[in-house]
């Protein structure tokens, strides 16, 4: 196997007293989709957060694409990263909330052209020409110049997709991407997760309570249980046979709650 | 006389009033002018006042914050005087109409940035996830992501500042600058008659006042929110 685009090394997120992760070993290859569940509290969301840099880590390291993510190397040690290289690194990483967070003072096109022009120093047409690329793959073309207010938060989350892929980057986290949508709206925004999986070679890392896509879509499964990763396994493993029984209690608790 | 005026004190009230107005419409001019002065001033302090108070570094935040403690907590008459006659010792010799509307926009910096703050800080930390996860730099994420959705929001509550400096700019008076409060006073030393002018000043202060009201209500109706949500 090549060498792992992410690589947590013994990794530890602690809130005071609080572990969340709890020394955790967890890698994912390059155009690898990984899907993260797990109960509430288990520290899954705090995986993508911590890899997109909105949360420090309390121990450990975390190799992304070889380099070390929060640690720069110095004489051949590691020290911890200052924000320049922070800046660098955010650049190989996407991601898309669970709320969205779209910038609603924007347009659509605007929330898509920002950063690329801002930060990746792209001309006014060539950001527009990217976005208008971007709006088309996720079907909302026609909207570009709307506000996201006045779009439903389907085409919202799928406006979102498309910000995060307008940077170009290696690697797409998806922090729960249907939780805050009304059941209807949930199958459009799969639809364009499960377009990228199959049409793309991003390597994806989701996290989700929708058990029937994860099981579609993923070439691997983790179950993470306080902080650490209980079972791991393909999808058919892991919902068809899993090994551990925290693992089949919880599964047999989603699938009640549907 | 005053400004090229002189009044009428031998055809009744009425014509004195008439006669004076002119003199307290230059007085009002004056008014006018060091409000929109001070709160110029007070709008663009104040917003320096928050951007610091909401640094990460404290070596930034906290001077900030004490320079604001302080600004609220000295009367502006002190500030006025301080500056009137405490400069010039330095060698900073501003005019008195400048000292006053300055002093004004810096008492109500203080006030200001708390206002800025509060809507600084009504912004979705998503918002801050949502930038940084793109990598957009610290501070156009403060100019271009939060101020446009902050600033929309405390439009009335600046406004409201507006009025409040109008309603101070008599205090300036006490440096020799002649807004309208001082110039009914020097009508009334001149003529004995202190009632006409004083009470003309309390109407045109009502009107304008009003008139502030409603042009603070028309900018914040008419600015493009803009896909915000105001709450």
């Amino acid at each position: 196997m090549t060498e792992p685009i992410i690589a947590f090394d013994k990794v530890v997120k602690r809130y005071g007293s609080h572990i969340v992760l709890d020394e955790l070993d967890f890698s994912v290859a390059q155009g690898e989709k990984v899907t993260i569940i797990g109960p509430s509290g288990s520290g899954k969301s705090t995986v993508l957060r911590i890899l997109m840099t909105l949360e420090t880590i309390s121990g450990g390291v975390i190799y992304v694409g070889g380099e070390p993510l929060w640690h720069e190397r110095k004489n051949g040690d590691l020290a911890p990263a200052g924000e320049a290289h922070l800046r660098k690194m955010r650049t190989q990483l996407g991601m898309v909330f669970q709320q969205f967070n779209l910038f609603p003072h924007m347009t659509v096109l605007r929330n898509l052209t920002e950063a690329p022009r801002s930060v990746l120093g792209l001309s006014k047409a060539e950001a527009k020409a990217r976005a208008e690329e971007l709006l088309k793959l996720v079907g909302l073309t026609e909207h570009a110049d709307k506000f996201p207010g006045q779009l439903s938060g389907g085409q919202q989350q799928r406006v979102g997709i498309a910000r995060a892929l307008a940077m170009r980057p290696r690697i797409m986290l998806f922090d729960e991407p249907t939780s805050a949508l009304d059941p209807e709206l949930v199958g459009e925004v799969l639809t364009v997760i499960r377009r990228l999986a199959e049409e793309h070679d991003l390597t994806m890392l989701l996290v989700t309570h929708e058990m029937r896509f994860a099981r579609e879509i993923s070439d691997r499964v983790c179950f993470f249980d306080k902080g650490k990763i209980r079972e791991e396994g393909t999808p058919d493993e892991i919902f068809g046979n899993p090994r551990e029984e925290r693992t089949r209690q919880f599964l047999s608790a989603v699938r009640e709650g549907k | 006389m005053l400004f090229g005026y002189s009044w009428d004190t031998s055809h009744g009230e009425w014509a004195f009033a008439l006669s004076i107005l002119p003199m307290l419409l230059r007085g009002l001019v004056v008014t006018i002018e060091a409000s929109i002065v001070g709160f110029f001033v007070a709008m663009v302090i104040g917003l320096a006042l928050a951007a610091l108070k909401g640094a990460r570094s404290r070596i930034v935040a906290w001077p900030a914050a004490f320079v604001t403690e302080f600004i609220r907590d000295t009367p502006l008459l002190v500030q006025l005087f301080f500056l009137y006659y405490v400069l010039p010792d330095y060698g900073i010799i501003l005019p008195a109409f400048l000292t006053g509307a300055l002093a004004l926009g810096i008492q109500y910096s203080a006030y200001t940035s708390e206002v800025y703050r509060a809507g600084i800080e009504a912004v979705e930390p998503g918002q801050h996830e949502a930038a940084k996860a793109l990598d957009i730099t610290p501070r156009r994420t403060f100019t271009h992501i939060v101020l446009p959705q902050a600033v929309p929001r405390v439009i009335p509550a600046l406004g409201n500042y507006l009025v409040s400096i109008m309603k101070d700019v008599p205090v300036l008076s006490v440096v020799t600058v002649l807004e309208m409060l001082n110039v009914a006073k020097i009508i009334g030393d001149q003529t004995f008659d202190y009632l006409v002018p004083l009470s003309m000043v309390g109407a045109l202060y009502l009107i304008l006042t009003l008139v502030a009201s409603a042009i603070v209500r028309i900018v914040d109706v008419s600015l493009p929110k803009r896909g915000l949500s105001l709450r």
